[in-house]
């Protein structure tokens, strides 16, 4: 109960194949960590409570991709407790860095790391949550920006749409006074193509943005590879650059499939 | 003579809470005996050696980062370390120093975790911090603050707290201005006096009477309490150069997990984290840390891993010590990182992640691409031990109702900081009495 005496929202957090670090986002709010456990009850969330109220939850919070058959049948029971659900980060919305795996042999990767490859169950393929179960909202990056994500919390309890913007990197150099370093410097940057959140901390730290906050509203991928080719960069180097956290995103997928089918 | 004499049981613990990543106990008892343990990684596989391979060497700092979202930069200076050594590149001492510093960050931001939000609601009784904050509303709020203190120093120097932007092989794409790094200072001083505070705390915990003849693996360096460099050494004889480490460690595949297990060839399980680093390093520590240590009642070796929560806030007060060391010195390098001459190479690197020694080995082409790689971490080191723990640890407990002994059983797990999203690159606890 809160102080009006109304019952606090319910919350739950609930991890798939990731990194752990977006669900960390929430515990690294530390001003706002006491105060939001004022107002919301987070009744599922193992990373920092062995105590595990059931479902259902007003609003689920989802990390990681889904790479297992298990993970594929317990996805559909998340959608089913939660009112809400969002997925947090890179991997739960676009298959993060281990989609890396989908455009190659899984067989043999396993091969590479584990020496009795038949102990290891996974899918070909990983995915993001939205290709399972419908998705309310999708937070963007690698990690999340622990802001946006107070936001999201606060926008869905309010049940109105959650202020994230969706345009680049780019508008974000500008807030910063950065000199663009693609211009000046001739860096390559996926900031144009990359939507805005992180703070456009890459250029701001002397180096191009390497797109962890996935694919902008409308990205001109096309245009930017050409761009990348007049600094002189190959065309598996501008491949490889698409292939990053994002790589499954499909604009992001095309632009380094149309880089390969050009080497 | 308790109820439960005689029986067996079947402990369980699907989902392993207050640690990082997924995993599973399950420990088998008949009366006061234990017939099985399985410490279980469900953490599904990502992969990272086989996507590494075809990368150019400058992305794999990034991409080794998303291995752990709690300790992505011993992630990140592994694997500079070790591409460095493959390529020849000598680093300016001002960038040694900035490495130090970025990994007093880490470890002041993990150690705080772990310590209040993770490990210490064990031992006050409380499921986890929020509640713990009911009645200790000031401990939480002072471990946020020095969580945060932490996390400043890496957003600082890396433009953010989880996955920092900063780090390149010979360098940072990026070094700090002293202007930048003097106003850490002042919170720094206040959060040197908070972890004094925190040693004083944890030690009047009660520990379990529990001791074992553990090996303890950790760096060792002449000089300093390590972090990127030293020899690899333990309290039964192992003394060797990093790039022997393969020669003397092996990983094993179990079937009950997603994680390798690591051994030390000759000797099977070792503990590798802030106790081994601790035991075998305890000289190196600045005065007032070796003081606090001390004065909470502990010496060396400590074989109590129930006690490595006071080791842990040991570990808080040298590391808010060493920033504010390196802050003070700070002058900027020429140049924020090495030229790199590219050309074939293999190298290793060994260096002390908050949870324990963290190696990566990567060969690299001459186009500078990466042809092989691979990555040990710490909770695959710990694995094999921890569930020795258990065997050991599990018959006191005989005699107690399940729900004390599985609680007993995840404590005993969380005092090594499991790391499982690491780890696969693991915890559910079962316990079965028949």
């Amino acid at each position: 109960m809160n102080s009006n005496g109304r019952k606090k929202p319910k919350i739950a957090v609930f991890k798939f194949a990731s990194c752990d670090g977006c669900q960390l986002s929430l515990l690294d709010a530390e001003d706002e960590l006491l105060a939001v456990a004022g107002v919301v009850e987070i009744a599922y969330f193992p990373e920092a409570s062995r105590s595990m109220a059931k479902g259902p939850y007003d609003v689920g919070l989802v990390e990681g991709s889904i790479t297992t058959h298990h993970d594929a049948e317990r996805i559909q029971q998340v959608r089913r407790q939660c009112h809400k659900l969002v997925t947090i980060g890179a991997c739960a919305t676009a298959g993060g860095i281990q989609a890396l795996r989908n455009s190659r042999d899984i067989d043999e990767f396993i091969r590479v790391v584990y020496a009795t490859p038949q102990y290891i169950s996974t899918l070909k393929l990983s995915t993001p949550i939205a290709e399972h179960v419908p998705v309310d909202f999708e937070l963007r990056g690698c990690p999340i920006n622990k802001a946006q994500l107070i936001e999201l919390i606060s926008a869905t309890l309010a049940g109105r749409k959650p202020n994230i913007p969706t345009y680049s990197v780019c508008m974000e150099c500008k807030r910063r006074a950065n000199v663009c370093i693609a211009v000046a410097e001739g860096i390559a940057c996926l900031g144009p193509v990359t939507q805005a959140g992180c703070g456009a901390i890459c250029p701001s730290f002397n180096r191009g943005c390497y797109g962890c906050y996935g694919p902008m509203e409308s990205p001109n991928t096309a245009s930017l590879v050409e761009q990348f080719r007049i600094l002189g960069q190959s065309d598996p180097q501008i491949a490889r650059a698409f292939r990053g956290f994002n790589a499954w995103a499909w604009q992001f997928r095309k632009a380094s499939e149309e880089c390969e089918r050009h080497e | 003579m308790s109820s439960t004499a005689g029986k067996s049981r079947t402990i369980k613990v699907d989902c392993l809470a207050r640690v990082e990543g997924e995993g599973a106990l399950f420990v088998k008892m008949k009366g006061d005996r234990v017939t099985d343990v399985k410490f279980t990684i469900y953490e599904p596989p990502r992969l990272f050696e086989a996507f590494l391979r075809g990368r150019h060497f400058s992305e794999v700092p990034d991409i080794v980062a998303r291995i752990c979202g709690i300790c992505p930069i011993a992630y990140q200076m592994s694997a500079v370390h070790a591409i460095e050594r493959a390529l020849g590149v000598r680093i300016d001492p001002a960038i040694r120093m900035l490495r130090r510093l970025f990994y007093c960050g880490e470890w002041i931001e993990s150690h705080a975790l772990h310590i209040f939000m993770l490990h210490a609601p064990d031992f006050l009784g409380y499921p986890d911090a929020i509640q713990m904050a009911r009645d200790y509303r000031g401990v939480v709020e002072q471990a946020l603050r020095l969580k945060k203190i932490g996390n400043r120093i890496v957003t600082v120097m890396g433009g953010r707290e989880i996955h920092p932007v900063s780090v390149a092989v010979g360098g940072f794409y990026r070094v700090p201005a002293r202007s930048e790094l003097s106003p850490l200072l002042e919170d720094l001083k206040w959060a040197l006096d908070a972890s004094l505070q925190s040693v004083r705390l944890v030690a009047g915990f009660e520990f379990p009477d529990f001791e074992q003849p553990y090996e303890f693996v950790a760096l060792s360096h002449p000089d300093e309490y390590p972090f990127n460099e030293g020899r690899l050494a333990s309290n039964k004889g192992l003394d060797i150069d990093v790039a022997e480490y393969e020669e003397h460690f092996l990983e094993q595949h179990v079937k009950h997990s997603n994680a390798l297990q690591s051994v030390l060839r000759a000797r099977g399980s070792y503990m590798v984290g802030p106790l081994a680093r601790f035991n075998l390093n305890f000289a190196r520590l600045p005065e007032v840390a070796q003081q606090a240590a001390r004065d909470s009642g502990l010496s060396v070796p400590c074989n109590n891993p129930f006690r490595s929560i006071i080791v842990r806030a040991v570990e808080l007060v040298f590391a808010c010590w060493e920033a504010i060391r390196v802050i003070e010195a700070y002058e900027p390098p020429a140049a924020p990182r090495a030229a790199i001459s590219m050309h074939a190479g293999t190298g290793c690197a060994v260096t002390e992640a908050p949870r324990g020694l963290l190696y990566h080995r990567y060969r690299i082409d001459d186009e500078g691409l990466v042809q092989f790689a691979k990555i040990v971490p710490p909770t695959s080191q710990n694995q094999k031990r921890m569930e020795e723990d258990l065997w050991q640890f599990v018959p006191q407990l005989a005699t107690r109702p399940t729900d004390e002994v599985t609680w007993k059983c995840e404590q005993a797990l969380r005092n090594y900081d499991p790391c499982i999203s690491c780890a696969t690159h693991f915890l559910r606890v079962h316990i079965e009495r028949e």
